[in-house]
């Protein structure tokens, strides 16, 4: 990590992060693949090499100091103009526990693909597809990545930052108006 | 062996060897159950529902787009409208969040107020559910009572925050405005018609087998999948796990009010019926002893970085006239950071992520909603039933449109 720019977002955040036992554990399974550890707000979160991101989700999952039984949220983060661009952000919670990680993987804008959790825990079959769909995250081994809110004909990411949020897109199918321009900026109703 | 050919002529009989192809069927979504956006490709074996394939659509909100082109403060609008039928809790979470960020704890007779608006909005919640079910079911009469209870709910919520559709009174470091002096015989009242019509509502209801029976063993799934699925809320409880953020991981005065966690046993669509049935007496519970512990004071933090200083110190100061003129122009500005913070929404769990990068628009504003994730196990839920079973299914998973929009 020494020739990336960390986005700056996460240089502060990272304060000196306590012993936590539970990011230790962490620590000594997968040592460098931990790329770091931090604590804000009393939320922890363990940044990831994605090559180890399922060895290390399947370990939370199934080690039971951790037990990380449940993926709340998968999302990803657009540091648009910083290296790495995205970050995809997966949200755990510990029923039998009561606790909550937060892993982060870090991602280059040319080579965004991450493998997918699904068969960790199915419940990211949905999250992934919508990483894809609004932020164009590619989950290798997803049983079906496919767009999940967005027709399959929509080009672009549309919550990438550089997507201009008052960007129109033609409509598809019988009603759509002939000769649609997909840049014309229409609003149409 | 004269045995075996007869058996086998049997089976032959029974099964009618004839070839046959699934019907495929969509479901929505026009259907009046699936919110104009949802639909449900189902492949049929008669009435068997062989699988579903759900499709969510896109009400085409811009939600986390639209929050992140704003000041913090202005992501309200759109929170309140994540959920239409609790839209107090849902300011609550995203007012938490940025709390959180600033790591600020709003005055304590603030959060009593918001724990009543939580909760009259969970009940409000509630009994929509319920009551679109028993509407989807036929029992119309039922669905009336259950309606004529959620108003008086919402007369608690426009007592508050002075509007009745269009519901917002949470702001970061506080609420809108006070209550009246009236307010807390007036909830009272108003609680009081909500226990009565919920009452009779649930005796029209589960003293009724054609409810019974059309409830009862449909859409069931165990526990383990709900929770590999990350199913939270009513729908996980009534299987049996008692995942309640306001006990086990409590925020605002929680962990002073006294109520119970109801669960069920075998997570079917009736067990999710009753759950709701009792987190509604639950709620006006909590509502009742809020009301009684209400403790005086302000409802806003005197924080001039977070809330926007009283008029009156404002046309009387230049501290806080400049403080006023930055809040509104440039909005508060947190420090750099990301928090998650989550709150129990009427479906369960509603998270908002947020990553400051120090300006006053949040950077990243994502809101994990419990509908997403509880709409993803539709399919397990109905493979296997009757298709009549989706319907009553999906009331009880309680899509709601806005909420698992982004």
């Amino acid at each position: 990590m020494s020739d990336v720019d960390e986005p700056t977002v996460e240089k502060s955040a990272e304060q000196s992060a306590p012993e936590d036992p539970l990011l230790q554990s962490l620590r000594d399974k997968f040592g460098e693949a931990v790329l770091a550890t931090h604590s804000f707000r009393g939320d922890r979160t363990a940044v990831l090499d994605r090559g180890s991101l399922v060895d290390a989700c399947s370990f939370l999952r199934d080690d039971p100091v951790n037990a990380f039984d449940m993926l709340v949220d998968v999302t990803a983060v657009d540091y648009l103009g910083r290296k790495p661009r995205f970050e995809v952000v997966y949200h755990l919670l510990s029923i039998q526990k009561n606790h909550r990680l937060r892993l982060k993987v870090p991602l280059e804008e040319d080579d965004a693909k991450v493998a997918s959790v699904v068969p960790v825990w199915s419940g990211a079959n949905w999250l992934e597809r919508e990483a894809w769909d609004l932020y164009g995250i590619q989950f290798d081994g997803h049983p079906d990545l496919k767009r999940i809110y967005l027709y399959e004909e929509f080009e672009g990411h549309p919550l990438r930052k550089d997507y201009p949020k008052e960007k129109r897109q033609p409509l598809i199918g019988p009603g759509a108006p002939v000769g649609a321009n997909a840049d014309s900026g229409e609003s149409r109703s | 062996m004269a045995e075996q050919e007869q058996k086998t002529a049997e089976e032959s009989t029974d099964r009618l060897d004839i070839p046959f192809e699934p019907l495929e069927m969509k479901l929505g979504p026009s259907h009046p159950a699936t919110h104009g956006t949802v639909r449900m490709n189902l492949r049929l074996d008669g009435e068997t529902v062989l699988s579903a394939e759900v499709e969510v659509g896109y009400l085409h909100r811009g939600f986390e787009k639209e929050c992140e082109s704003g000041l913090y403060y202005q992501a309200f609008p759109y929170t309140d409208r994540l959920n239409y039928v609790s839209p107090m809790i849902n300011n609550v979470g995203y007012a938490l969040a940025c709390e959180k960020l600033f790591d600020v704890e709003v005055p304590e007779r603030c959060q009593y107020l918001r724990v009543i608006a939580s909760e009259a909005s969970r009940i409000a919640d509630h009994l929509t559910c319920m009551g679109a079910c028993a509407l989807e079911l036929g029992a119309f009469t039922a669905f009336l009572y259950a309606v004529e209870a959620r108003e008086s709910a919402w007369d608690i919520l426009d007592t508050m925050c002075g509007a009745r559709v269009t519901c917002n009174y949470v702001r970061i470091g506080g609420v809108s405005n006070d209550i009246g002096p009236e307010f807390a015989a007036l909830a009272r009242e108003k609680m009081a018609e909500v226990a009565r019509l919920h009452t009779d509502f649930e005796d029209l209801l589960l003293a009724n087998p054609i409810f019974r029976d059309r409830m009862e063993g449909t859409g069931v799934l165990p526990k383990e999948e709900l929770i590999a699925l990350g199913v939270t809320g009513p729908l996980l409880r009534a299987a049996g796990v008692p995942l309640d953020l306001r006990r086990t991981d409590p925020y605002l005065v929680y962990d002073r009010v006294d109520f119970d966690v109801p669960v069920g046993e075998s997570g079917d669509n009736m067990d999710r019926f009753l759950v709701r049935c009792e987190e509604v007496r639950q709620s006006a519970r909590m509502v009742e002893q809020c009301l009684g512990e209400l403790p005086g004071g302000p409802v806003d933090l005197d924080d001039p970085r977070v809330r926007l200083p009283a008029k009156a110190q404002v046309f009387s100061r230049m501290e806080q006239l400049i403080s006023q003129f930055k809040l509104v122009t440039e909005g508060p500005r947190p420090p750099v950071g990301e928090v998650y913070q989550a709150v129990e929404g009427g479906n369960g769990e509603l998270g908002f992520y947020l990553v400051s990068d120090g300006s006053g628009k949040p950077y990243k504003c994502r809101a994990r909603s419990p509908s997403f994730s509880n709409t993803q196990a539709m399919s397990p839920m109905v493979e296997g039933g009757m298709l009549a079973d989706v319907i009553p299914t999906f009331d009880m998973v309680n899509m709601i449109g806005g909420e698992c929009d982004r």
